[in-house]
């Protein structure tokens, strides 16, 4: 058995861990709340881009000659993979939970023989890839230096996504990030975003006659890149709600079994105490009695 | 009979304006200015840098914005734009910078055309702003 000084320390040190671990639950909710806040303020743009695109895609009648960010370049064999994880760890599966999901796919889309490429924003994800896919990793991006999301990080990304494309490096994009649900829940997922899916909601559209101006074809090319600019804005913004989300849900955790685990070195520290206490007078009484 | 309608403006970060008392907005589209009133056909549009003018029963006010998109169906006319700033509080400075930062741009030489009219629009917006 450990002696009375040993366990002392070890209760001391692991309340001052759990300090932290309620320090950084605190930190969590508190980012949480503005990242939720701003990740519900940013889904009408991204709701309202989404529509017009569909209500233009839907208007356009030369499938054949529309532009190639919505109907891909007719074949599929370079994927592009945009992994989106956090720049800090200490957040519980959250990091985990995308990288499983894209791994899936990468299995996938490597044994179908096709070519992958991978570009990680946010450091983590750089950092759980770079030993099984540092071949396929094109780019990393990281955004350590800014505080909060933003819209001119996400159009940073943005670009390099559509640069790549314009140089035909890839033919499908796809992006993983986590949807945020509710604190306890994060849900990671994998959206497609050129060439573009449609399919969702073709048909509330398709009697409206809209006039455009200018051409629907002009239109398209000049929207296209900017919705996967804001596709990745939401995507961004889904994930840093979900990172405090998942963190504040981590430490939590981490501060209920540290406080279990005081618990249960104190009793061990008092038993130890009276046991030797016990022996001790044992000892007293012993010796007594022998005179 | 009532004229109004209603106007939406958000972007990225949030929903900027919401008013249901609108009577007529004028957007600095790609094509030229636009007025829309009530009952207009629907339209989609998308804008150049400029002045969003706005009039409704409550008064009239103006927006600068950077670009943007509009749709405009059902007498609801969203506007979607990465930077929309409120020329009754705009900071005189912040313009100052953004001019700059344009001035700059124009001068890199691989810039289109295209690029080059609507970055010269932008300057020539915010002179007249300043």
């Amino acid at each position: 058995m450990a002696s009375l000084d040993d366990l002392k320390k070890r209760i001391s040190s692991v309340k001052s861990t759990q300090k932290i671990t309620k320090a950084m639950k605190m930190v969590a909710a508190a980012k949480l709340r503005r990242a939720q806040e701003s990740a519900e303020k940013g889904r009408p743009y991204s709701d309202k881009m989404n529509n017009v695109i569909l209500n233009l895609s839907s208007a356009i009648s030369d499938i054949e000659n529309a532009p190639k960010l919505l109907s891909g370049t007719g074949e599929d064999k370079i994927h592009l993979c945009v992994v989106m994880t956090s720049d800090r760890g200490l957040c519980g599966g959250f990091n985990t939970n995308i990288i499983k999901k894209a791994k899936l796919y990468f299995q996938k889309i490597l044994e179908e023989g096709k070519i992958l490429k991978i570009i990680t924003v946010g450091t983590k994800g750089y950092d759980q890839l770079k030993r099984a896919y540092s071949d396929n990793i094109i780019d990393r991006i990281s955004f350590k230096e800014s505080k909060n999301v933003n819209y001119f990080d996400a159009d940073k990304v943005g670009k390099t996504v559509i640069e790549k494309f314009e140089n035909k490096e890839f033919d499908v994009c796809v992006i993983f990030y986590n949807q945020f649900k509710n604190v306890i829940t994060q849900i990671p997922q994998e959206q497609q975003i050129i060439p573009l899916k449609t399919s969702d909601k073709e048909t509330n559209s398709s009697e409206d006659n809209y006039e455009f101006e200018p051409e629907e074809d002009e239109i398209l090319s000049n929207l296209l890149p900017k919705n996967i600019s804001t596709q990745i804005f939401k995507a961004m913004l889904e994930n840093s709600a979900s990172e405090q989300g998942s963190r504040m849900s981590a430490m939590d955790n981490a501060t209920r079994n540290a406080g279990e685990m005081v618990d249960k070195l104190t009793i061990e520290y008092n038993r130890s105490r009276q046991a030797a206490i016990t022996k001790e007078l044992i000892e007293i009484i012993s010796g007594a009695e022998s005179l | 009979m009532s004229e109004e309608y209603s106007l939406e403006i958000v972007n990225p970060e949030k929903s900027f304006l919401y008013k249901n008392d609108v009577t007529e907005v004028v957007v600095p589209a790609f094509e030229g200015e636009i007025g829309i009133l009530k009952d207009h056909i629907s339209i989609i549009s998308f804008l150049k840098p400029g002045i969003i003018k706005v009039f409704s029963n409550s008064g009239e006010d103006s927006y600068f914005v950077n670009d943007g998109i509009i749709e405009f169906k059902n007498n609801n006319l969203s506007i979607l734009t990465s930077l929309i700033l409120n020329l009754k509080d705009i900071d005189k400075e912040k313009l100052s910078e953004i001019q700059k930062l344009t001035e700059e741009e124009l001068l890199k030489p691989d810039i289109s055309d295209q690029e080059k009219y609507l970055l010269d629009q932008k300057i020539e917006v915010l002179k007249s702003i300043n």
